[in-house]
């Protein structure tokens, strides 16, 4: 297993719902739409998804309500048993472990938050946080110790003995979030972990998890309905509707180049200029004249406004952030980016 | 959708509801016309033609009870465990002379502890309430009673608790299982009670083991659906991260499910408790001493100051019990700061061993504290006893209730269950069927042709018939008081509350404490047995007028003020009928709870069923005792189906869901 091997990889991954999915499914003609199966009596809730999620990446998986992105993930983590198709996890057929060698995955290797936290309301913070480890079978001492590095790590020191109803929305997923980070888990799912919170709590819990993500280099699942949500945060973005899969790529392509009428709605309203990055429109310098001071390559359009107007220059170098040139980026085609082209 | 539209067309092939339930209607009618032109075997089953049903159910239980030797198992048990913790905690309590041979325990240390529960549940109020219930049971002289029925109680709430929950928990994982319980539990919630203590005498032995297992049956089914309700409403949230934390099937059960169901189990330990102490009460029908022996022998022999103490204290207990588990349910862990030391987090239990301690300590020395003895008691049985009678006897006092009397019985009563014993059988049948399939529709009305075909070949037709006829003119006189006193006291938030708070502290008196006031105030008559069933159908009638009424949304009461209508007119064309729905579970309530009490009301002197099944109790003839049982059950199932099931259509054509 080496770093370039996908930590999660699925392959024409069904779930169905209805009375006797598998055998529908076996004699399900190729090419049936969402539509079409409904008629026959099944939801489709994850329809012929292959995707794979690299080490330390975070993928975010879009969609709205209903579209099957919290199946997908709860596939993946073996909630739902799938209809067809294999998930592979760190190389390991997730349908083909027995029920202890399952267990022992979730033990050791998987993390997860949801939406309206799942925290047991019978609990206190500390054992909350301590609880997979107590499923594990840790003794009582070293439990402690480890749930109480997390709650630090979350924020949450001095409330340690507070059951979840005394605290804030905010500080309750806090809570979540810490307890699926006890076991230190190599895959972390979460499923909307901010969408039950008020606007501004949201935004500062998207920066501390942004921060912890810096810290802990996890290969993340994120679920959400919010599409600025999923720019700001994603490595790659997956938007599904009707349970599949309708494009997956960078932010900075999916704004750029939709694929599909459904993700070009979502485009539409979008500040391209926000989500684009200067790498992204640097061209092969194909021998044309380097000259003057580059642009970092980590910088979007809109951060390089000024001197995109300002500047003289029809090509921008581009470099990374060590000063190495990648590519020159053509004037015209940011200020169109950032102005907007018609 | 789909199945709302095939609802609202014609029943069968054209015959529309209405018609079929004239036509029913109409070949009753018919038979009852023809009464004098029948023959006999059209009027009433003759003998002749009915099963020895009796007989096959005691071959069934000899086989049981010889052959497989199943008394044997349930004397062990009831001989050996049983035995063991009822004579536990009869020696801790009362001092009955067993092991541990360390009891009694001063009263004054089980007032004092009561009093801290009380006080760690619910402040001073209940501190109060539980410290002062047992003061006063001792100082009126009845402790040791009053221990005799709770010691009983000790041992069958736990069981009854334990056996639920396991029962819950299956139910909850077997669908097969919940599927064949719940007509089980159904059945066991109808039938009278005191076909539940013969067969406990006969399996279990006479006294308390027969008395405690009798009470745990009793309590059980509560505790199955509440443990499977609270299983079945534990977030899916919650259940999918105890799985992510890696539990196993069993730590899933424990940790996770069972402690999120919390509420809902605390809610079934409250109906346990409560329906414990009713039927422990009861078990004095199978010569069980304690509160409700003392109570039905003071009640027989006329002594009404003793009845009324000891009912005083029987309420006392109950509400109690009652305040003291609802305390519980709503009781949520608080946080102690981190380096509390554990006296502090355990503050209660630490004061609760101290006033133990010191109490046990100083009643050595003062006596008083220890036992009161007979002299030195506060009862005032005989001055009440004075009192009461003296108030009956005044002119007035007693021309009105002598006036009420008679009317009733000469006017009302006597009329109408002679009216009743004159339908032929097989047209009161007709009549039920079309009652039933107008008000509940196709599934209802089979089940009542069948149940009451049942009743009638049972040979128990005439007794039956007494006993419906007490059911249903109890019920009808107590919606004359309940359904329009339910209606003022949803006029105003205040009152509705003082109401409600009436009604739930008499649910939780014991069914027994109803028969006081009645007897108190008529005597030993016909008129005392439907009004003790009156008084005790009359709560849960006004408990669900007022909550119907003030169920029905708000945007709708203001839409008819804004249409100008008046309070009556608002009252009978908007709140009346969207509260329906709610009022029926509670006339359906008022029906089973007056089939319950008819029965209890039987050793007043009643031609019913009640009073067969009361003079099963001297032998051992089971067969009769359940034949007996069954007929009191169908009939009450047969309202319960289709009160429900009315109740549920209307819902659902009125959209409340």
């Amino acid at each position: 297993m080496n770093d370039q091997s996908p930590v999660i990889s699925c392959k024409n991954v069904w779930k169905l719902f209805g009375p006797n999915p598998k055998q529908y499914l076996s004699q399900m003609s190729a090419g049936r739409t969402f539509d079409e199966i409904r008629a026959d009596g099944y939801i489709a809730g994850v329809h012929d998804v292959s995707i794979e999620v690299g080490r330390g990446e975070m993928l975010v998986i879009m969609g709205l309500s209903g579209s099957g992105k919290s199946t997908l993930v709860r596939c993946f983590s073996r909630l739902h048993e799938i209809t067809g198709g294999t998930i592979e996890v760190e190389g390991q057929d997730v349908m083909a472990l027995s029920e202890k060698e399952l267990i022992d995955l979730r033990r050791s290797k998987m993390g997860m938050v949801f939406q309206s936290f799942g925290l047991l309301p019978h609990r206190t913070v500390l054992d909350n946080v301590a609880f997979p480890l107590e499923m594990r079978g840790q003794d009582k001492h070293d439990r402690r110790e480890r749930a109480l590095e997390v709650v630090k790590l979350v924020g949450l020191e001095g409330r340690e003995e507070y059951f979840p109803r005394e605290l804030s929305g905010g500080q309750q997923q806090r809570v979540g979030i810490a307890r699926s980070l006890a076991i230190e888990p190599d895959i972390w799912f979460l499923d909307e972990p901010f969408s039950a919170l008020d606007p501004l709590i949201r935004r500062e819990m998207q920066d501390e998890f942004l921060r912890l993500q810096e810290m802990l280099g996890k290969t993340i699942v994120f679920i959400t309905h919010d599409f600025d949500e999923a720019l700001r945060l994603a490595d790659r973005i997956a938007i599904m509707k009707d349970g599949a899969v309708e494009q997956c790529d960078t932010p900075d392509q999916i704004v750029l180049n939709p694929q599909t009428p459904y993700v070009r709605k979502f485009t539409e309203e979008i500040e391209k200029s926000r989500v684009v990055h200067a790498r992204v429109l640097a061209n092969p310098v194909n021998g044309a004249s380097i000259e003057g001071e580059p642009v970092r390559a980590g910088h979007t359009i809109l951060q390089l406004a000024r001197q995109l107007v300002d500047d003289p220059r029809e090509e921008l170098p581009v470099a990374d952030r060590h000063g190495k040139l990648i590519g020159i980026m053509n004037r015209q085609e940011a200020l169109d980016v950032l102005l907007g082209k018609d | 959708m789909a199945d709302a539209a095939t609802d609202l067309k014609p029943a069968v092939s054209g015959l529309s509801t209405t018609r079929i339930f004239q036509i029913i209607l109409g070949i009753a009618v018919l038979l009852c016309l023809a009464k004098p032109f029948l023959p006999e075997f059209l009027i009433r089953i003759p003998e002749a033609w009915i099963p020895p049903l009796a007989n096959w159910l005691d071959t069934f239980f000899d086989f049981l009870i010889e052959d497989l030797k199943l008394a044997k198992l349930t004397r062990w048990f009831a001989e050996g465990p049983l035995d063991f913790m009822l004579g536990l905690t009869a020696n801790l309590l009362e001092g009955k002379h067993r092991w541990p041979f360390i009891g009694p325990v001063p009263w004054a240390t089980v007032a004092a502890v009561a009093a801290v529960i009380g006080y760690y549940l619910g402040g001073w109020r209940m501190a109060l309430l539980g410290g002062g219930t047992f003061v006063w049971t001792a100082l009126v002289g009845q402790w040791k009673i009053a221990m005799q029925t709770l010691s009983v109680l000790a041992v069958a709430a736990p069981m009854a608790f334990t056996l639920g929950l396991l029962l819950g928990i299956a139910a909850w994982k077997w669908g097969w299982f919940d599927r064949a319980i719940k007509p089980i539990l159904a059945i066991l919630q109808t039938i009278p009670f005191f076909t539940y203590l013969l067969p406990a005498v006969i399996f279990f032995k006479v006294g308390p083991t027969a008395g405690a297992i009798a009470t745990t049956i009793y309590a059980i089914p509560p505790m199955v659906l509440m443990t499977t309700l609270g299983l079945k409403r534990v977030s899916p949230e919650i259940i999918e991260a105890g799985k992510m934390c890696g539990s196993t099937r069993f730590q899933m059960l424990t940790r996770v499910y069972i402690p999120s169901a919390r509420t809902e189990i605390l809610v079934g330990v409250n109906q346990v408790i409560m329906l414990c102490l009713a039927m422990v009460v009861l078990t004095a029908f199978i010569g069980m001493p304690g509160l409700g022996g003392k109570l039905l022998a003071m009640m027989n022999s006329f002594k009404l100051g003793r009845s009324f103490e000891i009912g005083v204290t029987i309420v006392l207990i109950a509400v109690t019990l009652d305040r003291m588990s609802k305390a519980w349910v709503a009781k949520l862990p608080e946080h102690f700061e981190r380096g509390t030391p554990w006296w502090v987090r355990h503050k209660y239990l630490v004061i609760a061993v101290a006033a133990f301690v010191f109490f046990l300590i100083v009643a050595q020395f003062i006596g008083i504290l220890d036992t009161v003895g007979r002299k030195q008691s506060l009862s005032q049985g005989k001055e009440i006893d004075r009192a009461i009678k003296g108030f009956l006897n005044i002119g007035a006092v007693k021309a009105t209730t002598g006036f009420i009397g008679d009317f009733l019985i000469v006017y009302v009563l006597i009329p109408f269950r002679n009216a009743l014993l004159w339908i032929p059988t097989p047209a009161f049948i007709l009549m039920v069927v079309a009652g039933t399939y107008w008000l509940g529709g196709k599934r209802p009305a089979i089940f009542a042709a069948i149940f009451f075909t049942v009743v009638a070949f049972s040979g128990w037709w005439d007794r039956s018939v007494i006993t419906l006829y007490a059911v249903i003119s109890a019920v009808i006189l107590s919606m004359f008081i309940g359904i329009p006193l339910g209606i003022f006291a949803a006029r105003s938030e205040k009152w509705a509350n003082r109401i409600l708070l009436v009604c739930d502290t008499a649910q939780t008196f014991p069914s027994f404490i109803y028969l006081l006031p009645a007897i108190m105030l008529f005597g030993v008559s016909d008129v005392t047995v439907v009004l003790s069933i009156v008084i005790f159908t009359t709560v849960p009638l006004t408990r669900y007028t007022i909550e119907g009424l003030r169920g029905v949304p708000g945007e709708m009461t203001e839409a008819a003020d804004m249409s100008g209508s008046t309070r009556r007119q608002k009252l009978v064309s908007v709140q009346l009928p969207l509260a329906l729905p709610t009022m029926a579970v509670g006339f359906n309530q008022a029906i089973m709870f007056a089939f319950f009490m008819v029965i209890i009301a039987a050793f007043i002197g009643t031609q019913d069923l009640g009073q067969e099944l009361q003079r099963t109790l001297a032998g051992t003839d089971l067969g009769k005792n359940f034949v007996l049982g069954m007929n009191v059950s169908l009939m009450a199932l047969t309202f319960d189906l289709t009160i429900m099931s009315w109740a549920e259509k209307r819902k659902k054509l009125l959209g409340l869901g």
